[in-house]
């Protein structure tokens, strides 16, 4: 109990009722445990447990004990030496690249809207944050107009050829380009990099940089030994919140190329859960191993959180 | 920082390319190549013509033109039934998820006993599990455990529920630390029970921070793509994102583009709405912080 009690007399109340608040936590926690433990126990009982042999569709395994091991076997067969590695490491890849130029591009916007950008910084900020409330679907969709093979970039690149007079096939950009489906991730997932930096950057007391002008250090300096440092967790948060929903993209690729060139991990998911009727088995080996693999960005997240929240407490 | 100290003039003037030009304007380029496509999409949902590429004139024929043609997304059945299912399933979500979010909040926050680390470590892990992650979860339950709830509405609805409540935690757990407990214990030492103290005191302040989670809950509902995908019953259950997913690639008519639009500006206006009455609320209430702040720290 607090020790911080008024009086003897709520000191009795509480006393009386220490279950209040407990019962108030129950419906969400009773809902988390049947709504997402289950579900997430579920995924393992069913890549773990038996195919039946007449309907040849899973059949959940809840005890470890009786756990079959062939499935999820195969599809770490499959990742170390078969086509589903290839597809790990193109996403792999696209995702180290597209964070890169999240990164590269993020990193200024932010440090300009936090920190420069005088009389109109709520403008800025709003613009920043715009991207927010547009649906992301609409925004890929958005890029599909421009770039399909009748659109708005090739009806320019056609007129821009023209004023020089050179020959101009317009390209199919939709069509398995590695170039559109990173820049797609990039336009997709920057903003969400782009806000938690910006909240780092703003916490960052001027007169901390003030003082270390007045010690001699140049901008640069007080740049790269002052407020890098002070941002790095900003640009870590950043990146885990971009990375973690990106490894699992699928409509993303989908969306702006759909050729087997840029198949993602993800992809392979959505193929067997959404695609197939008997993949049910497959695809959640196929989710256990992209956890197996993120677990440590959603650690690292889960901590950060936490001690955001405890901080609040405080 | 602004002031424009002589020496700071002929620095600009002799290195043009220094960071104070460098910044705003990839800033500049950044904002314009981040809304630009988008505004195009807007732009073409009020072509008169059918392309989405060749401007023909303005017109709101795909948003509620012609009866006859069904076409418009107030007449085409399938853009319609996206509209409405995207609605009626953020509006139901909100009303179960706020509740159901505050009073965990309420019961994290002051119950002190065994359980109370695991219901925080339970509340927390949906906040940083990927979508595609909960949704191959939740798919699996539904068809193998819990098949007695069908695919449709009533799945995705128990899914947007389930990513939702923990986001409202957040928000009221937040608030409630702000608040602190001083003013119930006043009311409670003033003869109040612990109900009327909640009830009268405490529900009053936590207005803001209520009105923040029907708003938030209500935009990552409609927003939501995966979950929906992934516990879709048939053609009745497509929602807006859904529909903008199949859609997009078949060269639809600007009616997709239309329907895109009113999503954007319901979403904007929900937003908008709570951010004023936010306002309103914290001031009465003696808050602090500016709402686009709030709303700003929500998305974390």
């Amino acid at each position: 109990m607090p020790t911080n009690l008024a009086s003897g007399a709520e000191y009795a109340t509480v006393g009386q009722r220490r279950w209040v608040w407990p019962g108030f936590a129950l419906p969400g926690v009773l809902w988390l445990i049947l709504l997402f433990l289950v579900p997430f126990y579920a995924v393992f009982a069913i890549a773990m447990g038996q195919l039946d042999p007449i309907l040849q569709r899973a059949t959940p395994e809840w005890n470890p004990f009786y756990w079959d091991l062939t499935v999820i076997g195969e599809a770490f067969a499959e990742l170390f030496g078969g086509q589903l590695g290839v597809i790990a490491l193109r996403t792999l890849a696209y995702v180290f690249i597209a964070s890169l130029f999240c990164v590269l591009v993020g990193y200024p916007v932010a440090y300009f809207v936090s920190r420069k950008a005088g009389r109109w910084r709520w403008l800025w900020l709003l613009l920043i944050l715009a991207p927010f409330w547009i649906n992301y679907l609409m925004r890929m969709m958005s890029w599909v107009n421009l770039l399909s093979p009748d659109g708005q970039v090739n009806r320019w690149l056609t007129t821009i050829a023209g004023w020089f007079s050179v020959a101009f096939t317009p390209p199919d950009w939709l069509a398995g380009n590695h170039v559109v489906v990173i820049l797609g991730l990039v336009y997709g997932y920057i903003p969400f990099f782009i806000l938690p930096l910006f909240a780092a950057l703003d916490r960052i007391d001027e007169a901390t940089l003030e003082a270390s002008r007045d010690l001699g250090a140049s901008n640069a300096q007080t740049f790269w030994r002052v407020t890098w440092p002070l941002s790095r967790n900003g640009v870590l948060g950043g990146l885990v919140i971009i990375m973690l929903p990106m490894f699992g993209d699928y409509y993303t690729p989908n969306l702006l190329s759909g050729s087997p060139r840029t198949r993602m991990y993800g992809n392979t998911i959505d193929q067997y859960i959404n695609q197939t009727t008997s993949g049910g088995a497959v695809g959640a080996a196929l989710t256990i191993i992209l956890m197996i693999f993120i677990a440590g960005l959603m650690v690292y997240y889960l901590r950060s959180i936490n001690r955001a929240s405890q901080e609040a407490r405080e | 920082m602004t002031s424009t100290s002589p020496s700071r003039v002929r620095s600009a003037i002799s290195n043009p390319w220094g960071k104070s030009r460098m910044l705003p304007l990839v800033t500049l380029l950044y904002v314009l190549w981040s809304i630009i496509p988008v505004g195009i999409a807007v732009l073409f949902s009020f072509n008169s013509g059918r392309s989405r590429s060749t401007w023909q004139g303005f017109s709101t024929r795909w948003y509620v033109g012609d009866p006859a043609a069904a076409e418009s997304v107030l007449y085409d059945p399938s853009l319609r039934f996206a509209l409405n299912q995207s609605l009626k399933l953020a509006i139901l979500t909100m009303l179960v998820a706020t509740p159901i979010g505050v009073a965990l909040a309420l019961g994290l926050a002051r119950w002190r006993g065994r359980g109370v680390k695991a219901s925080n470590l339970l509340m927390l892990i949906p906040l940083v599990t990927p979508e595609i992650v909960m949704g191959v979860a939740l798919f699996l339950v539904f068809a193998e455990v819990y098949d007695f709830v069908p695919f449709g509405t009533w799945t995705q609805f128990l899914g947007h529920v389930t990513f939702s409540i923990s986001f409202v935690v957040i928000i009221v757990r937040g608030r409630l630390f702000a608040i602190g407990r001083d003013y119930e214990e006043a009311a409670m030492d003033l003869g109040a029970s612990q109900f009327e103290a909640m009830r009268r005191v405490l529900l009053p302040l936590l207005a803001p921070a209520l009105l923040a989670s029907l708003a938030i809950v209500f935009a990552i509902s409609i927003d939501d793509f995966v979950i929906s995908q992934f516990l879709i019953g048939g053609a009745e259950s497509v929602t807006i994102p859904v529909q903008l997913y199949s859609g997009a690639r078949l060269a639809p008519p600007p009616s997709l583009n239309a329907l895109a639009t009113i999503l954007m500006v319901v979403t904007i206006g929900a937003i908008v709405v709570a951010g004023l009455l936010f306002r309103a609320l914290n001031k009465r209430s003696g808050g602090e912080g500016s709402a686009i702040e709030s709303v700003a720290g929500l998305e974390m």
